[in-house]
């Protein structure tokens, strides 16, 4: 018998007019001991499925009707003061942001204990026993010291740690997983996962793995269980869910994704937006964007078949059996590197030995300095006209400093920011304002970078406004030609942007910076908040965009994948300072810094069979302080190869190719002599 | 069924590609139909109490504007004919000067709403103004200017007026003066709030980096989007005016004789308390209790419809 049954699960969500059917029957069985993972774009019904489980809905939502059976006991049917007895004693759940899971007025330590007291009644000095226990089990450094510190003092993957260790401090039969690593770094992201994984093994525990990440499916989980729309439409273990699709939103939902090898050179889209749940559609809930879908689907509901591998899917034209896959363009590698090498090496922008410090104050008027953050250290790199870059790193390395740098949006402190050979700060600030319009920035976050009180005519007219730009009427022209470059219709012109999905709207904010036909576009995690088929729409947008305009583009991400699909040349950032670069093979084939070559492996990958076998070089230990930086290297602290050598001596860049260069005493292959004077980065 | 559907007309230029076109579905994210400016509408009309607000607001108006082309009475010369039970070409009586009481209050309304209306538009304009400037500039200049408002909110606002309601001579325009005065602080803390987060805000760093200005930021982005903090905060500021002025009037402060106000009939009929003059008093006290009810109720439905359009994104 199953531990966890789940058996025709209905949740809904009452609105003010009318209910979301948030979960439409939804069947799930997890053995004791099994991982299983629950993947699904947002609003696919996945979470609320986890909830359901728990019985954690929001005040609005029900289960309608369904049983979640544990060890054959119907968790819908007994009473709250029963339900409570089994949340964190028999089930245990992770959330995504462990900032705001944990209580900021309490000290970690008491609230493992409080868990632990609630279910266990034992004293609270016995409590505080297991909650030390338990942190060492999640791998907390020194335990008994931070027992009494407070979630702040800790770092996000600590946080997560602490969180782990509540979930488990009773010993659940069952964890549930709600995108554990979502809000956490590359590195820290490896870090959580292989703790999870190992910890599953000691305690014998099941685990529902919720995620939007495929990567993380596919390293993690014993079987995968697909959902669209609030329903369940393929299941199946990993390694028949990756090798042999059967749902065609299964097939789009992977092939939209970029690969780690550059191999891509379009990715497929899934055309349209997912179905509105308040209202869903009869027949099968994909039809609408199925590139295979019949008549038959959108009248007849397709039931969920197993077949004899165990693999479940409800679909009436499985991929594979009647059907073609999809096709994917593919890169023609020779035909790229030509056009890098061969490409009119024009610098279009150089940064020479740039530095930016912030000062850190105290007080409100005197503003005391009471240290400097270096958010970027030192770096220089020369970017070509009609390129693209990529800049790559963890949170907190200074991307983002050095992308708002490029626009002219932060002076640096020191060293120059050369625009067509002219230094952009040594402008006045009318001269500056010419300059900048070649100089554009795209948002990362779609619903904060539109202004909700502007229609998008007025947003995209606001460029052409400001620099005044032709006359009214050229404005309008203007307008409606770029939105529909974009790929929007003109009717969008008298629309607010609440009225829009998160692509189209990243979609209108490109429509903006294009108005002003600049040279140049700092993109800064143009996708990281979108859904999986609507980043591929985007992705595939902005490289249309770059041939049509001959754009170049900074693309700053902590996404390699979309680095890796989108950039022509890379650039490895860590704590503030340039650390590789190179083209995309020479990076991801070819790493020369060992902090690239423990990112990549960090990474995790949409296919089970290199995420199982794969030797993953962890990186310990978390991000230095920005404050007080590590001398001679930067990466020396968490570096395995480090040696005396490295704290003494910051070092140099040096080549390892035409293009490849490396900070690094000890690199990871050795260094060629070759065409130095091309001084190629 | 949401109109986001006909919006999409596809990537252009994807020559070949069966995944170019985007959009044919429908559904979606639950988005309203229409501008924003109309679901606003909508949800207010929604609110059962702002309708009660708005009639009694518009009744209020009419009352004290209208009403006196159609009921004549002498407001300027007394009479005998004083402190007279309602009845007998007196529906409300006379007070102690011989004036009808329903005339009276139409006039006095007059004075109560000008001043209530003025204050706001005065009071707000320069408060968000100033809390825009302090919050979307930020640091030292930040500092210093809400020190000023702190200093000036720290003055006990009816000690000030007492004090220059004895220095000069009131007119109607040196109250509105004087009440707008001290009336600009609360909106100019509140708007410097909201500059705080807004300023920050990706769409404030867009306008920077196409080249625009901090006047453009500050009047194209930050007040529109703090508009809802200032509409609501300016409806509570014509209650409050109003309040203050009958306060004023009522300490014998107010605008001096024969110009009428609700505040200062209050302040005459109170001396009749004990006779049995009712109708020196409960006109003029229900006037203004309904006339700043209705103007909270209208500012808390504009509140509960702006968050509406949030929720519904």
């Amino acid at each position: 018998m199953p531990l966890l049954e789940i058996d025709d699960l209905y949740t809904n969500i009452r609105l003010k007019q009318g209910e979301v059917k948030a979960v439409g029957g939804v069947s799930i069985s997890i053995n004791a001991g099994e991982t299983v993972g629950l993947v699904g774009e947002s609003g696919c019904g996945k979470t609320m499925t986890g909830m359901s489980i728990m019985r954690l809905l929001p005040a609005s939502g029900y289960i309608a009707s369904g049983k979640v059976k544990l060890d054959g006991r119907d968790l819908v049917a007994i009473s709250e003061e029963e339900m409570r007895a089994v949340r964190g004693n028999d089930i245990g759940m992770i959330f995504q942001d462990p900032m705001t899971s944990l209580n900021p007025c309490l000290t970690i330590g008491s609230q493992i204990a409080e868990a632990v007291a609630l279910h266990r009644k034992v004293k609270k000095a016995k409590a505080m026993e297991r909650a030390i226990e338990v942190l060492n089990l999640v791998g907390m450094p020194k335990p008994q010291e931070r027992i009494n510190d407070y979630p702040h003092q800790l770092s996000g993957g600590l946080r997560q740690r602490v969180m782990i260790a509540m979930a488990l401090s009773c010993e659940p039969k069952l964890l549930i997983a709600d995108e554990p690593t979502t809000a956490l770094d590359v590195t820290i992201q490896a870090q959580i996962l292989e703790l999870l994984d190992s910890l599953k093994d000691q305690l014998g525990m099941a685990m529902l793995l919720i995620t939007h990440d495929m990567g993380v499916i596919a390293g993690r989980a014993d079987r995968v269980v697909v959902m669209y729309a609030g329903k369940v439409v393929e299941q199946a273990s990993t390694e028949e869910i990756f090798a042999s699709t059967n749902h065609p939103y299964t097939e789009a939902l992977l092939a939209s994704i970029p690969k780690m090898d550059g191999s891509v050179a379009r990715l497929y889209s899934i055309p349209g937006i997912p179905p509105d749940l308040s209202n869903p559609p009869t027949g099968c809930r994909f039809a609408d964007r199925c590139r295979l879908a019949s008549d038959q689907c959108r009248d007849n509901e397709p039931p969920l078949v197993t077949n004899d591998q165990n693999h479940s899917f409800a679909c009436f034209h499985p991929v594979g059996i009647e059907a073609n896959h999809v096709k994917i363009t593919l890169k023609v590698e020779a035909e790229e590197i030509q056009r890098i090498e061969h490409a009119d090496r024009k610098p279009l922008m150089v940064l020479e030995h740039v530095s930016k410090e912030f000062d850190i104050t105290k007080g409100a008027i005197l503003q005391r300095k009471a240290g400097t953050l270096k958010a970027v250290s030192d770096l220089s790199l020369t970017i070509y006209d009609g390129e693209t870059i990529g800049i790559v790193g963890e949170s907190g390395c200074g991307k983002s400093t050095t992308g708002s740098m490029m626009v002219a949006l932060e002076k640096p402190t020191s060293g120059k920011v050369l625009f067509n050979g002219e230094d952009l700060f040594g402008h006045k600030p009318k001269e500056l304002r010419l300059i900048r319009s070649n100089l554009q920035l795209m948002f990362q976050d779609p619903y904060a970078s539109l202004d909700p009180r502007m229609s998008v005519g007025t947003i995209i007219r606001e460029p052409l406004d400001i620099n005044k730009i032709g006359t009214s009427q050229e404005r309008e022209k203007k307008v409606i030609s770029l939105l529909s470059e974009v790929g929007l219709s003109s009717r969008a012109v008298e629309r607010y942007p609440h009225e829009f999905s998160g692509g189209q709207r990243q979609r209108i904010g490109l429509a903006r910076a294009l108005a002003l036909n600049p040279k140049l576009i700092v993109a800064d995690e143009p996708v990281s908040a979108l859904d999986v088929s609507i980043r591929s729409q985007v992705l595939n947008l902005m490289k249309d965009l770059q041939r049509t305009h001959g754009l170049t583009y900074v693309v700053i991400s902590h996404d390699l994948s979309v680095v890796r699909f989108l950039a022509d040349r890379i650039g490895v950032m860590y704590l503030g300072k340039l650390v590789e670069i190179g083209t995309g093979y020479d990076i991801y084939e070819n790493p020369a810094h060992p902090y690239t070559a423990a990112l990549l492996s960090a990474v995790p990958e949409p296919e089970p069979e290199r995420e199982k076998t794969k030797v993953r070089k962890i990186i310990k230990g978390e991000l230095p302080s920005a404050i007080n930086p590590p001398s001679g290297c930067r990466f020396r602290t968490r570096c395995e190869r480090a040696t005396d050598l490295c704290a003494k001596e910051e070092p140099p860049m040096t080549s390892f190719g035409a293009l490849h260069q490396a900070a690094c005493h000890f690199p990871l292959i050795s260094k060629v002599e070759i065409r130095t004077g091309a001084a190629a980065f | 069924m949401s109109k986001i559907d006909d919006l999409d007309e596809g990537l252009s230029g994807e020559g070949g590609d069966n995944n170019g076109i985007i959009g044919s579905n429908s559904g979606g994210e639950a988005h309203a139909s229409g501008s924003q400016l109309k679901l606003i509408v909508q949800t207010f009309l929604e609110n059962k109490l702002a309708i009660v607000g708005i009639a009694l607001v518009i009744i209020a108006v009419l009352f004290c504007f209208v009403g006196p082309l159609f009921y004549h009475t002498n407001q300027v010369t007394t009479s005998y004919n004083i402190t007279q039970a309602p009845g007998h070409g007196h529906p409300l009586g006379t007070d102690q000067n011989g004036y009808d009481v329903l005339g009276r209050l139409m006039v006095g309304g007059q004075s109560s709403l000008e001043i209530g209306f003025s204050v706001a538009i005065i009071a707000t304009i320069i408060g968000v103004l100033y809390g825009a400037i302090a919050g979307f500039i930020g640091g030292v200049v930040d500092t210093i200017m809400m020190r000023v408002v702190d200093t000036l909110l720290s003055i006990p606002t009816l000690l000030l007026l007492i004090f220059l309601a004895a220095v000069f001579r009131p007119t109607l325009t040196l109250l509105i003066i004087v009440i707008s005065a001290v009336s600009w602080l609360s909106p100019a803390r509140l708007v410097r709030g909201e500059a705080l987060t807004l300023r920050v805000r990706d769409y404030v760093k867009a306008v920077r980096v196409m080249g625009g200005g901090s006047r453009r930021i500050i009047l194209r982005h930050i007040v529109p989007n703090a508009i809802g903090t200032i509409v609501v905060n300016a409806t509570f500021q014509i209650a409050d005016a109003i309040l203050v002025m009958a306060t004023l009037s009522y300490l014998g402060l107010g605008l001096p004789p024969p110009a009428a106000n609700w505040g200062s009939m209050l302040s005459d009929g109170v001396n009749y308390v004990y006779d049995g003059y009712w109708w020196l008093i409960y006109p003029a006290g229900i006037a203004i209790i309904l006339t700043v009810v209705a103007f909270n109720l209208i500012g808390d439905a504009i509140r509960d419809s702006l968050e509406v359009r949030l929720q519904k994104r």
